[in-house]
């Protein structure tokens, strides 16, 4: 994947293949460090297979053998030096899933973030019956989306409505040009 | 600033539109955003295809959605269009110029743009 961005866009999908009607993308970064965090309230995962969604050839799909997101993420964390970690339950109230990578910015191998206001326009143009909050920090500094308080103002109005998804990109632009 | 208030007003302006919606979808047009599809430029002709389709003034007409790997990866960025009563037409390796083209030619005048689906990829070779 040529931006970062893009592995979150990717590894959200299994989010919401999951069954979450909430997915949280957390970024948060200090000077040397980037941490993603894909938090979700989905179906959750067994131990076994948690143990093999970083394995290139695991997945649930038919069409084909591999799958790769999970794996590039991890790939995209270790060749910087930083971490990768999964964490899942398949509990009756708490189930989910988190995703968490840690990036060292200033390593060659690092992966520019990229687009990510793309990325979430993205997810929320497939998916508009789910929920997504999306916060990157940095310092200070906060930008965030939820789409619950979205939903809210907008009643029946789908969210992949193009004026929304418009909206979206602008909100979230907007507060990279001021607070970043 | 973009406000809620703004979200507000998009809702009372929708208010008919989505009522129009209910019966709308000719035409479906399907984005390719697995990992596959991702990697190979998938993002960009999505937002394409929703940019020009609005544009355009097909909203009503067409809707733009997203599916996961249909198991042709190596032919990514992978778009099929739906219409009723026709058969599916799978557009390949697109790229957004190509996808501003498929709106303009396809879905606007309905004609398929031959050079950019699969069979001929598949008879030339790619």
């Amino acid at each position: 994947m040529k931006e970062l961005s893009l592995n979150i866009l990717d590894v959200a999908e299994n989010s919401v293949k999951a069954k979450a009607t909430l997915t949280e993308i957390l970024l948060e970064e200090t000077e040397d460090t980037l941490t993603l965090e894909i938090r979700d309230n989905g179906t959750g995962m067994d131990e076994k297979t948690v143990k093999s969604v970083t394995d290139p050839f695991y997945t649930t799909r038919t069409t084909r053998k591999v799958g790769m997101g999970v794996p590039l993420l991890k790939l995209a964390a270790e060749q910087t030096d930083g971490s990768f970690s999964v964490e899942s339950s398949v509990g009756e109230e708490n189930h989910g899933t988190t995703v968490t990578a840690v990036f060292n910015k200033n390593h060659l191998d690092f992966t520019p973030l990229g687009d990510v206001v793309s990325s979430i326009t993205t997810l929320v143009q497939g998916h508009p019956d789910t929920d997504f909050y999306f916060s990157h920090r940095k310092g200070e500094n906060e930008v965030t989306l939820d789409t619950r308080e979205l939903r809210e103002v907008l009643g029946d109005v789908p969210l992949n409505s193009y004026e929304v998804i418009k909206w979206i990109e602008e909100y979230l632009k907007e507060q990279y040009s001021s607070d970043f | 600033m973009k406000s809620l208030a703004e979200l507000q007003a998009i809702r009372e302006k929708m208010r008919d539109k989505v009522v129009l919606r209910e019966d709308s979808g000719e035409i479906r047009v399907v984005v390719g955003m697995a990992t596959c599809g991702i990697a190979a430029g998938a993002r960009p002709v999505l937002n394409t295809f929703v940019e020009e389709v609005n544009s355009h003034g097909l909203n009503n007409k067409v809707t733009v959605s997203q599916t996961g790997c249909i198991g042709i990866c190596q032919f990514e960025p992978v778009v099929e269009v739906y219409e009723a009563g026709k058969e599916k037409v799978t557009y390949v390796r697109m790229t957004p110029e190509k996808a501003k083209e498929v709106v303009e030619k396809h879905l606007k005048s309905g004609k398929i743009i031959a050079e950019y689906t699969i069979t001929n990829d598949r008879l030339i070779g790619g």
